[in-house]
Formats: structure tokens, sequence, C-alpha cells
């Protein structure tokens, strides 16, 4: 090491090296290397069951009986425990893209609506239906309950806004699991919300799990319950920023209040919205426990959610097909992604 | 917006109280209720003939002699083990959280002192894995794990739980190092310290508001997790989350949901205690980098 000039601290590229190494290592190993596997994984499945046909002989004749030879089956398993290879076929089957099904569908249907029903009954089709929804109605909520929230907190006097905040954020501090079920024991057929709505609506059959739309709904709906605190944490601090001047003058020319928001405060935390847009984005994409806790496995299917029943499959784990709708979620979450990586990669090209 | 020239009416007073009043009570009143119903037998809290039940205790009186009981806590805490369950997530959360911090503060701190190129990209590549939903990268881990035999212990997921939270340590802690201006380590890099005395010296010292926000942050994820508990430990390993569910499994045992209802309050409480008390780093964190835009 030479004399260090104290207008130039570059960092030199091996203590760079020395100090990124745990924290690199940990990302490599354990997001790095599981996404590569899980990639590997989605071109094997799991062995079939070898079968045997055994003769039985009795009085009265031979029957011949096809059973499972259990032990040549664990021996194949333990073998080649990744299973057989098989290509891009997970990818296409029934479970995932299903191109045969619905080749077969749009011949053999008579309506648009019709294939478009058949299609959607398709349990990847399905999921990401669901997925793309819940993402669809929560995220712009999010941002709307989220802002008029910190706005309207904003406007209430400074003393009493502490404890004001922290009710504010409890949503969003529990696990989504303890979250839902915290809602799901008040909106179920026994719990408060749902005997009321019963007597409301004069139908004692009225329950979450009877309609699918209704588990939709309620489904969207704690979303926006779980998610709106982050939006307005971020707004609040984002509106203490906002420079006091301009609006000023705005009042002082006879701006309303809804004019002042229009063109003064929404033009300043723009970034902060579309930051506050693509967090929620990404989460709402990973929809899982919701499901879970609303038990409501029947009705509504994320992305997410096949992966965990294939991963927690009572007979045998279906690694391939877990796998495939994996990488076919990441295939997903990179669209998402793919016009924040574009505007970030030519911000830091100006930057240059 | 409180200025002197900006008069409300009073109708816009009006709304905006009976708004927040309303909002508020969506937020906080399913945990109140729960808590309330936590001291109340199955009967009452999910009542088949009178929700009203649940205010009345009528079957609280009746089996317990009180109109408050808490067999369902002693009961899930003993037989339903869930003391394991919180000791184990005690020890998962120690860990994760103390490891979780000094890998990522180390590595927060060259991120922020390098105006290389490949300090970008490394940030860029940390919010892809920030991106990733956590079952996907489940699915990776579960059959390389069986066949290590490395699954279902506490030291598999400890370690799991660290990788997946160091992409949004970094980018917390790298937006804290970066309002440390670079004259303090750069005047100490002059006085003859190698660059990790200057860290530990000099730059740890006026970094703990961020080092508490990130390890509440470590904490809350290690804490809350249940994709990667619920997956990667086995029954006897599981924490807080996992068990919980495992409780609602068997719906047909009487006593059983409401075990889950009172481990859900044993698990939350301390969790809304910690928060309340560290209020301003939770909300600091989550403004960090995104109010600069």
């Amino acid at each position: 090491m030479g004399i260090k000039s104290p207008l130039i601290t570059l960092m030199p590229n091996k203590t760079f090296f020395w100090f990124f190494l745990p924290t690199g290592l940990a990302m490599i190993l354990f997001i790095g290397l599981p996404i590569i596997s899980t990639g590997i994984q989605s071109f094997y499945a799991q062995h079939d069951q070898v079968v045997k046909e055994v003769k039985k002989c009795d009085p009265f004749g031979c029957t011949v009986s096809i059973v499972v030879d259990q032990e040549k089956t664990s021996k194949i398993r333990e073998e080649k425990p990744l299973g057989k290879f098989n290509g891009f076929g997970t990818y296409v089957d029934r479970n995932h893209l299903a191109i045969e099904e619905i080749g077969k569908f749009w011949n053999e249907t008579n309506s648009f609506g019709e294939f478009v029903d058949q299609v959607t009954n398709l349990p990847f089709y399905k999921a990401l239906i669901f997925t793309l929804t819940y993402c669809l109605f929560v995220t712009p909520n999010v941002l709307l309950l989220g802002f008029i929230i910190a706005l309207s907190l904003n406007a209430v006097t400074r003393r009493i806004r502490g404890p004001l905040i922290f009710g504010t954020i409890l949503p969003m501090i529990v696990t989504p699991l303890v979250g839902s079920l915290v809602l799901f024991w008040m909106i179920d057929a026994e719990g408060i919300i749902g005997a009321n709505l019963q007597m409301l609506m004069d139908d004692p059959y009225l329950s979450l799990k009877s309609s699918k739309t209704l588990t939709w709904i309620t489904i969207i709906i704690y979303g926006i319950w779980h998610h709106s605190p982050f939006a307005f944490v971020v707004f609040y601090a984002a509106l203490q920023t906002v420079p006091q001047e301009p609006v000023e003058a705005a009042i002082i020319d006879g701006a309303s209040r809804w004019q002042r928001v229009r063109h003064i405060v929404l033009p300043h935390i723009y970034p902060v919205v579309t930051f506050v847009a693509l967090i929620s984005l990404m989460d709402n994409f990973r929809v899982f426990e919701p499901i879970i806790g609303f038990s409501a496995e029947g009705s509504a299917q994320s992305l997410s959610w096949l992966i965990y029943d294939n991963l927690v499959n009572e007979e045998v784990i279906l690694f391939g097909s877990a796998a495939a709708t994996s990488m076919m979620t990441i295939v997903g979450i990179a669209i998402l992604l793919a016009p924040v990586l574009i505007r970030t990669w030519k911000e830091f090209r100006t930057a240059r | 917006m409180e200025y002197g020239l900006d008069k409300r009416s009073n109708a816009l007073k009006i709304f905006n109280t009976t708004f927040i009043i309303v909002w508020l009570l969506v937020a906080c009143f399913p945990f109140i209720w729960t808590f309330w119903g936590s001291f109340k037998v199955r009967a009452d809290f999910f009542s088949r003939a009178d929700w009203w039940y649940a205010i009345t205790a009528f079957n609280t009186l009746l089996e317990t002699g009180g109109k408050f009981t808490t067999d369902a806590y002693s009961q899930a805490w003993t037989e339903g083990e869930f003391w394991k369950a919180s000791r184990n997530t005690v020890i998962v959360t120690f860990f994760v959280v103390t490891i979780s911090l000094f890998l990522g503060t180390l590595g927060a701190y060259a991120l922020s002192r390098s105006t290389r190129n490949y300090a970008f990209w490394i940030l860029i590549a940390a919010l892809i894995f920030r991106a990733m939903p956590h079952i996907t990268l489940v699915s990776g881990y579960l059959f390389p794990f069986f066949q290590l035999q490395i699954w279902g212990i506490l030291p598999t997921t400890i370690v799991v739980l660290v990788a997946i939270n160091q992409p949004f340590t970094l980018w917390l802690l790298y937006s804290f190092f970066k309002t440390v201006p670079k004259e303090l380590d750069e005047s100490a890099l002059i006085d003859g310290c190698s660059y990790f005395q200057a860290f530990r010296h000099i730059i740890m010292p006026v970094m703990w508001p961020g080092v508490i926000t990130a390890g509440l942050f470590s904490l809350m994820l290690a804490y809350n997790d249940f994709t990667v508990t619920a997956l990667l430990l086995n029954q006897e390993n599981h924490t807080m989350v996992p068990k919980i569910q495992s409780y609602l499994g068997t719906n047909q045992h009487e006593g059983n949901l409401m075990w889950a209802v009172s481990a859900v309050v044993s698990a939350t409480a301390p969790l809304f205690m910690l928060v309340m008390f560290f209020q301003r780093q939770v909300i600091s964190g989550l403004t960090a980098g995104a109010v600069k835009g």
C-alpha cells in the first residue's frame, strides 16, 4: 500500500473483497445456487413406481395381478434420487403449461368463452389468474388507502400522532399467517362478523367457504389491510419533506385543497410512489400464507401455493413439479422487474 | 401540513377525524377481539348459536365457573409444546439477527465506500434476490438438504434465513452508511488505521441507529417467517408460526383451535411491545432509501 491520497478514496479491490466475502458467500450459496438447483430439478421428474405381475393360483384357476414392486422402486429412488430426466416434459404437462390440453380445448370447444373457461380450470392457469387478480386489485388500493391515511394523519395534532401511527402499522408487523387467521376467525360463519352478516343478509348458509367470489374478495381485502400500513409509512415520511413555500403560495393564489395535492404534493412524492408500487407488487406476487390462514385452498390457489402444495405432498415430494412452477414464477418476477431494471440501467449510464 | 394560512373547514375536520377513527378500528379491532376471545372457551369464541356469547361468556361460565379462563394458554404451552416452539423461535431469531448484522454491516460498508461499477451491479443483484419468492428458494433447498442430511435442524434454517435476509439488510445499511461522511474514515486512514480498524473504531460507533433498524427488520423476518421454517424444520424443531399452523390441522379435536388462538396472542404480544418501543427506528428503516427516491 502506497501513500493514500485523502482526495481519492477508492476502496482497494482486495479490501472490498474481504469485507464483502461473508455476505457475498451467503447470498451465492443460499440464493444463487438454490435458483440453479431449482432449474436443474425442473428438468427431472420423480420415478414411476416399478410394477410387477404376480400370478396367484388357487383351485379355481390362476389370476394375474399387477402390484407395486416396493423393493425395486425404493432401490431406483435411492440410486437416482433426482428422478428421471424429463427435459421440458414437466413444463408442458397438465399441471403446468398444459400445451396439449389447450390445443385440445381449442379444437373441441364451440365458443371462445367456453375455451377460456376450460383453460382457466387448469391448475397452473387458475393459480396464475388468482395471483394476477390479487396483484391487480391489491396494489392500487394499497397505494390509494396508504396515501389517504398518510394525508389524514398528517393533519392531526402532532402530540397524538405517535399512538395513532402505532395503531396504523399493527396489521403490517404481524406475519401474514397470523394476520389472516385473526381476520378469518372473525369473518368465518362462527365469528363475530360472519354471524352478523348471516343475520343481515338473512341467509343462514352464507359463509366464506361456500362462495368462490366471496373468498377472493376476502383475501383481497386482507391484502389491502395488511399492505396499506407499509404504503402509509413511506408516504407519511415523504409528506414531511414536501417544501412549504409552493404550498403557501398556492393557498394565497386560491388553489383548492385538491389542486394543492394534485399539483404540488403528488409530483413531489412521485418517486416514492413508484418505489411503493414496486415493492408491493413484488410482495403481492408471492401471495401464499393468507390462502392457508383462510383455509381457502378450495377456491383460491396462487403460484406460490402450488409450489408449497407440491413440496408438502404426502406420498412423494414432487420436486420436479415444484421446481418447474418455481422457474415460471421467477420468469414472472423478471417480467415485473424488467422496467425498473432498465430504468436504473439508463440512469446509471447517464450518471457516468 | 399545519400552516397558519391553511384553515380547514369544520366539515373537513369532522370527515378527517371520522376516517381516522374508522381506519384505526379496522386496523386494531381484530387484534383486540382475538386477545379478548383467547380467554374464552371455544364454544363462546366460535359460537354456533350466538356470537354474543363471546362477550357474555355463557359457555365459559358453564365450563370453568369464571368469565375468563387461561386454560387455552396453559394447555397450548404445556400439552401443545408451545414452550418448545417459542424456545426455538428465540434461538433462531437471536442467531439470525446477530449473524445478519455482522455480515451486513461489513458488506454494506464496503459497498458504500467503493465507487466502482461492480458495487452498483452487486446492489442490483441484491434487489433481484430480494424479489425472489421465498417458496421458490425453498424448492431449491429441499432436495440438496435431504441429500446432505442437513434438513430439519435449526442451524440450517438459521443460515438460510440469514442469507434470505441479506439483500434487504445490505440495501438498508448501505443507505445508512452513505449518510456517514467519508471524511471520517479518510482521516482515520491517513492516521495509519487499516480499513478494518477505521470501520471498527470510527464508523461503527456512529452507526448505531442504522444497526438497530436493520436488527429490528432481521428480527421481524426471522420471528415471522413461515415458508422457510415450516418446510425446512422437522416437527420437533418447529418455531412458533409453523406450530400455530399445526394446531389448525386437527380441527376436530376440541380445544386445539383455542390453542391456536392463545398461541397467536402469545406470539404477537412480544412483537407489538418491541415495535411500540422501537417505533421510530422501524419507520426510519422503512423510509430509508425510499424518501431520497
